[in-house]
């Protein structure tokens, strides 16, 4: 039998010797790892809420401020271009860089006749991918798609405090809505956006970029339309080449505009930021549970070593039968390791039934995730990771106590 | 073949706030494979001494031992576990067997440290051991549901499972009635016999040391011939 094999069925012959270790003293065992799977647990769903958390607080930041990474471009002249000339640059750039999420966007105002009168609506006019790049949510109807561009009366998407002055027609029946004003237009209801907090309760809607530049002046609000000011224009760019790509969309930009145009542009994502929001309390919770796990460590300690005490004399009669000091503290290692183990595939078990439950999931995410994220690999990892060595840490002792002991003395014992 | 070779062997022990305490001196042995050696001796003689010394437990502090032609005094670690393992088989006068675990469990036991195929098959050698011993039908038993006579035949099966050259037995029918010691020697005599393993007895009991080739006596530490170990006028 050559080394390797040699290696191998010692180190099976010591796993097997520590599996029945671990059967015949179960109790004992289980009572000493309830303290190492609790923390396990604790720790494992640390990790792993933490990632359902963050999953939540960049859902909330994607909706304000877009995905990572989200930049904003200004147009600056003394005389604005055309907004067709503008436009045309703005896709030119956008293909270019093969930047395949990017919108205009700019704020205004719409006259809305309700069944209660007349109401000056905020309005944000947008493209498509608007939606996308702030993971707009839609809680009846769908967001605005292609084809809505083509539409004779311009689609909305209105708010949920809109619907509400509306009657809440189901939006199946294609509800419209009469914007008033110089040859005022007939608008249709395509989508609902939840609400967004206590605050939300005046009527506010998204249109297309297209279709809002075409409106009329609403009578009497005197605001400012599309045609008359330059939008923003936002890119959803991959966030490992962000920077570079910013800038020369930038630059780009500015040039097809031609001189006296300028343009600035800034990232909106939280990812432009760096701080991890969650950072303090992720690591408050990951500190209670290392504590947790070194008293369940603690625990171990004291019971293997007890135990250990109790069974010298075993462990003479195992070395009279050739086990050698080296087997002797490797299996009490393994039965430590093992055992710890075991606690720790029950620990991380418990924590993944913990974070997917769907209570957690509501509390973690605020009842507002879209891309739920699946158990993190580096929580169970973290988890029996820390196991295993809390498990090689609290045998080295007992480990140790069973091989000093001579073996005349301890088949006597 | 020479298994056991003792010249002039000695073991004194230090004792705090004691002179040093000699418990064997002039040890002269020799054991020869498939021989029977019975030593008697009355308590505290240093019977069990020297078989810890014979079976690499202890080590002498005087003379030279030679196991298997290997010197005891060069040994050291994991080679003389591993011989004392590979070579050497004990059984104890109280069973020792491992207490939860079954009959078979307690026999495979040295097998968790044979590697090898040994290692890999041991359920089933062990399971053949316990058939040879009569006990093929108790291996899911525990120690405490067997009687002192099938607990002794688990210990002699776990003790020759590894197929021993040198059988070491302290008092093995100390622990168990007149009809049921004979009968445990009667087996352990018969599967030495198969190995042609060599058989050191430590007893006080004359009708069994009587049953081995030679006699020797442990007396004040000194190991002498004994002719007949059952006293003039005994009725054994």
């Amino acid at each position: 039998m050559n080394a390797l094999a040699r290696i191998a069925t010692g180190f099976v012959s010591a796993v097997a010797e520590a599996m029945e270790e671990l059967r015949i003293h179960r109790g004992r065992v289980l009572l000493s790892l309830v303290g190492v799977a609790v923390a396990v647990c604790a720790l494992a769903t640390v990790v792993g809420a933490g990632a359902v958390a963050e999953q939540g607080v960049r859902e909330t930041s994607e909706r304000g401020g877009g995905r990572a990474a989200t930049a904003t471009f200004n147009v600056n002249a003394t005389t604005p271009p055309e907004p067709e000339r503008v436009d045309a640059a703005w896709r030119e750039v956008l293909d270019r860089y093969a930047v395949a999420y990017g919108t205009r966007l700019s704020y205004g105002e719409m006259l809305v006749q309700f069944t209660d009168g007349a109401v000056a609506v905020p309005v944000q006019a947008v493209d498509p991918a608007y939606g996308i790049i702030h993971r707009v949510r839609v809680s009846e109807g769908v967001w605005f798609g292609d084809a809505d561009a083509e539409r004779l009366a311009p689609a909305l998407v209105i708010n949920e405090a809109f619907w509400d002055r509306l009657g809440r027609p189901p939006l199946a029946t294609h509800p419209t809505v009469e914007l008033l004003g110089e040859g005022g237009r007939t608008a249709v209801v395509v989508g609902v956006t939840p609400r967004n907090g206590e605050w939300d309760t005046e009527p506010t809607a998204f249109m297309l970029a297209d279709a809002y530049a075409s409106l009329p002046v609403p009578g009497g609000t005197g605001s400012s339309m599309m045609g008359s000011l330059l939008p923003s224009f936002e890119a959803w760019i991959d966030r490992n080449q962000a920077d570079p790509i910013v800038e020369a969309i930038r630059r780009d930009f500015a040039a097809a505009l031609g001189d006296g145009a300028q343009v600035d542009a800034f990232r909106t994502d939280y990812a432009a930021f760096g701080d991890d929001p969650l950072l303090f309390v992720k690591l408050l919770v990951v500190g209670v549970a290392v504590v947790i796990l070194l008293l369940g460590a603690l625990g171990l300690v004291n019971i293997a070593l007890v135990t250990v005490r109790t069974r010298i004399r075993e462990i003479g009669i195992r070395r009279t039968f050739g086990a050698t000091a080296g087997r002797v503290f490797f299996a009490v290692l393994m039965e430590s390791v093992v055992g710890t183990f075991v606690a720790g595939v029950v620990g991380v078990g418990a924590a993944i039934l913990l974070v997917r439950s769907p209570l957690m999931t509501m509390v973690l995410g605020g009842g507002e995730l879209e891309d739920l994220p699946g158990f993190p690999i580096e929580a169970a990892v973290i988890g029996l990771g820390s196991a295993v060595l809390v498990g090689a840490l609290a045998g080295i002792l007992p480990a140790f106590a069973a091989i000093r002991v001579r073996v005349i003395d301890a088949i006597r014992f | 073949m020479r298994l056991v070779e003792a010249i002039d062997v000695g073991r004194t022990v230090q004792i705090p706030d004691a002179d040093p305490l000699t418990i064997l001196r002039g040890i002269d042995l020799t054991v020869e494979a498939g021989e029977r050696v019975s030593i008697v001796g009355r308590s505290g003689s240093g019977k069990s001494t020297l078989l810890n010394l014979l079976g690499l437990i202890d080590s002498p502090t005087e003379g030279e031992l030679r196991i298997l032609g290997e010197d005891a005094a060069r040994l050291r670690g994991a080679r003389r576990d591993r011989m004392r393992g590979r070579e050497i088989g004990f059984v104890f006068q109280q069973f020792n067997l491992l207490p939860g675990r079954t009959a078979i469990e307690n026999v495979q036991t040295p097998l968790l440290y044979a590697g090898g195929a040994s290692f890999w098959r041991r359920e089933r050698i062990a399971r053949e051991m316990l058939e040879r011993v009569g006990l093929g039908e108790r291996t899911a038993a525990r120690p405490e549901r067997l009687s002192g006579g099938e607990q002794q035949r688990v210990a002699i099966a776990r003790a020759l499972v590894r197929r021993p050259r040198l059988i070491l037995a302290d008092e093995p029918t100390g622990a168990l009635d007149l009809e049921t010691g004979g009968t445990v020697m009667e087996l352990i005599e018969e599967v030495a016999a198969e190995t042609d393993a060599a058989l050191v007895t430590i007893t006080h009991d004359p009708a069994i040391a009587r049953r081995a080739d030679r006699h020797l006596r442990l007396s004040e530490g000194r190991l002498v011939p004994l002719d007949d170990p059952v006293p003039a006028g005994s009725a054994a």
